[in-house]
């Protein structure tokens, strides 16, 4: 199901595709390791540290801080329709970043480096199938089922 | 230990090159350097290919050119690395003679980029990065290096004056080398006029695609004395590589790659970054060259800015830096590209430059980035 995961999808086959499942139902998952406990965002099946194969899912609190950002005008295939638009890596919380657009929540003169964001799932209203996503927006900004950025 | 040294250089001419394939193009190059070091073909072991196929319609590219050269039954093999293939291939080949196994090797760094469209390009250099998590938003290769220069411009005060000052700088040598793509000068307020591509970096900030080839034979201590007496030698080889993804990257003002390739480069030559007298750098855009001046240690860490502004990488400055006009103006053919490099330090080495020649010039170096920093390959050159 990993396919329902962006517009464009470029890697429909992994052991962590129930992340996808897990976004559309409004939760933002990371990965624990069950052999040293070692907490990963994004998921990862595997540890290079211990090299166990076992994960569990963890819920991760989507809170972030803006790491870096760009607005790019000239999109690559399959985003045409998009651009421009202002992508940013966030560092969360938790552990790991996070990298995504941002949302209609924040301003585009308002986005900064160092400003506090949240991660949020989104579904892709206007595409028949099913493509999940997330946005970084103000803090305390909820996921709710329908909504569209 | 026995030394490698380069007993022969070639070079054609960098840009949309739709007169000829790439087995041509390698031809261009591989002629020129066969001349150059005043050899006869039959004196070459094995070749070895930096070049990335996935650009090209041509498929097994190492078989069309091995043959195209003439060169069967000879062995051949290719390396890629990204745009960092050539220099891997410089590596391959100094590895190959230093065991013993080859005297002379010849490497062909060659590549067709115009084969596809740009948005073709740009979707597939987007996917530089992580496809699974950084792709499905439309990534692309200029917004990688313009989420590095903002987060520069953020610790370091860097500007976009400063970052402008490289593309100006390699403009100005760009035009006084035959080979390149753009031989055009151009002014800090041009290039600040021109269209965003990926904020903060604009078009004057990124490299174009482009066809060419580029050709280095190697050979043995021994052989190469015997071929000629101006030898400029592969003295320290340097290699590290960082994480496909920005996500796992512990910061992002510098290629962690670089630093480490270079730290192995200087310790295998004994030398140090002051020492070079003569450097190219990977300066596939803007704020790549800045953070190459750092990492190669030209000038202390957030100092790059500054170290373009004050003209410190021209000739007469304390490191010149891409006298060729570097990928900036010369064109960037990905796998062709870390062969240019060695092409024009050899000839800075021999005093061959002309107009673009550092006087005297005896230590020079090249930095040779894939993707965003994935991997790194720094080579330091000598002449006796
Ligand atoms: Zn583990």
């Amino acid at each position: 199901m990993f396919e329902w995961f962006g517009k464009v999808s470029f890697c429909p086959s992994t052991k962590v595709d129930a992340f996808a499942q897990h976004l559309k139902d409004g939760r933002i998952m990371g990965s624990r390791c069950k052999g040293c406990g070692r907490i990963s965002y994004p998921p990862v099946a595997d540890c290079p540290k211990c090299l166990s194969g076992d994960f569990e899912w963890m819920e991760m609190s989507g809170r972030g801080t803006v790491m870096t950002l760009t607005k790019i005008s000239a999109a690559p295939a399959g985003f045409e329709d998009e651009a421009p638009f202002v992508i940013g890596v966030a560092d969360l919380e938790e552990t790991g970043r996070c990298l995504a657009w941002f949302g209609k929540t924040i301003p585009e003169e308002e986005i900064r480096i160092g400003m506090p964001v949240q991660v949020v799932p989104r579904i892709f209203e206007d595409i028949p199938e099913i493509k999940v996503y997330y946005t970084l927006e103000k803090p305390g900004t909820t996921w709710t089922k329908g909504s569209s950025a | 230990m026995r030394r490698v040294g380069v007993v022969g250089v070639g070079h054609g001419k960098f840009g949309n090159r739709s007169d000829a394939s790439v087995q041509e193009l390698a031809f261009e190059a591989y002629r020129a350097a066969v001349k150059d070091a005043k050899i006869s073909p039959e004196e070459i072991d094995a070749s070895v290919i930096g070049s990335v196929p996935e650009y090209m319609k041509q498929r097994s590219l190492s078989g069309v050119v091995q043959e195209y050269l003439g060169l069967n039954p000879r062995p051949v093999w290719l390396t890629e690395v990204a745009c960092a293939s050539g220099s891997a291939a410089i590596r391959t080949a100094w590895m190959a003679i230093r065991s013993g196994l080859h005297d002379v090797v010849a490497v062909v760094g060659c590549q067709k980029m115009t084969d596809l469209s740009t948005p073709e390009i740009l979707a597939l250099m987007g996917r530089v990065g992580e496809v699974q998590w950084e792709s499905v938003f439309g990534t692309t290769f200029p917004g990688y290096y313009a989420m590095f220069a903002q987060r520069h411009m953020h610790e370091f005060g860097t500007t976009r004056e400063q970052l402008a000052a490289v593309a100006v700088k390699n403009h100005y040598y760009g035009a006084r080398n035959p080979n390149a793509l753009f031989r055009k000068e151009i002014t800090v307020a041009k290039a600040l006029a021109s269209e965003p591509v990926a904020s903060p970096l604009l078009v004057y900030d990124c490299c174009a695609n482009a066809d060419g080839a580029a050709c280095v034979i190697l050979a043995t201590e021994e052989k190469a004395k015997k071929m000629r007496s101006d030898v400029v030698w592969l003295d320290g080889v340097g290699a590290a590589t960082a994480s496909m993804s920005v996500l796992r990257r512990p910061e992002l003002t510098g290629l962690p790659s670089a630093s480490e390739a270079a730290r192995q480069a200087y310790a295998m030559a004994g030398t140090t970054a002051k020492d070079v007298d003569v450097a190219e750098v990977h300066d596939c855009f803007t704020i790549a060259e800045v953070m190459a001046y750092e990492d190669l240690g030209f000038c202390g860490k957030g100092e790059g800015g500054r170290f373009a502004a004050d003209r410190q990488s021209w000739i007469g400055g304390s490191t010149p830096v891409n006298l060729d006009g570097g990928l900036k103006s010369k064109g960037h053919p990905i796998g062709a590209t870390g062969v240019s490099m060695a092409y024009e330090i050899v000839r800075q080495l021999r005093g061959e430059c002309g107009e673009r020649q550092v006087p005297n010039a005896a230590v020079g170096l090249t930095h040779n980035v894939g993707g965003i920093g994935q991997y790194c390959f720094v080579h330091l050159f000598r002449r006796d």
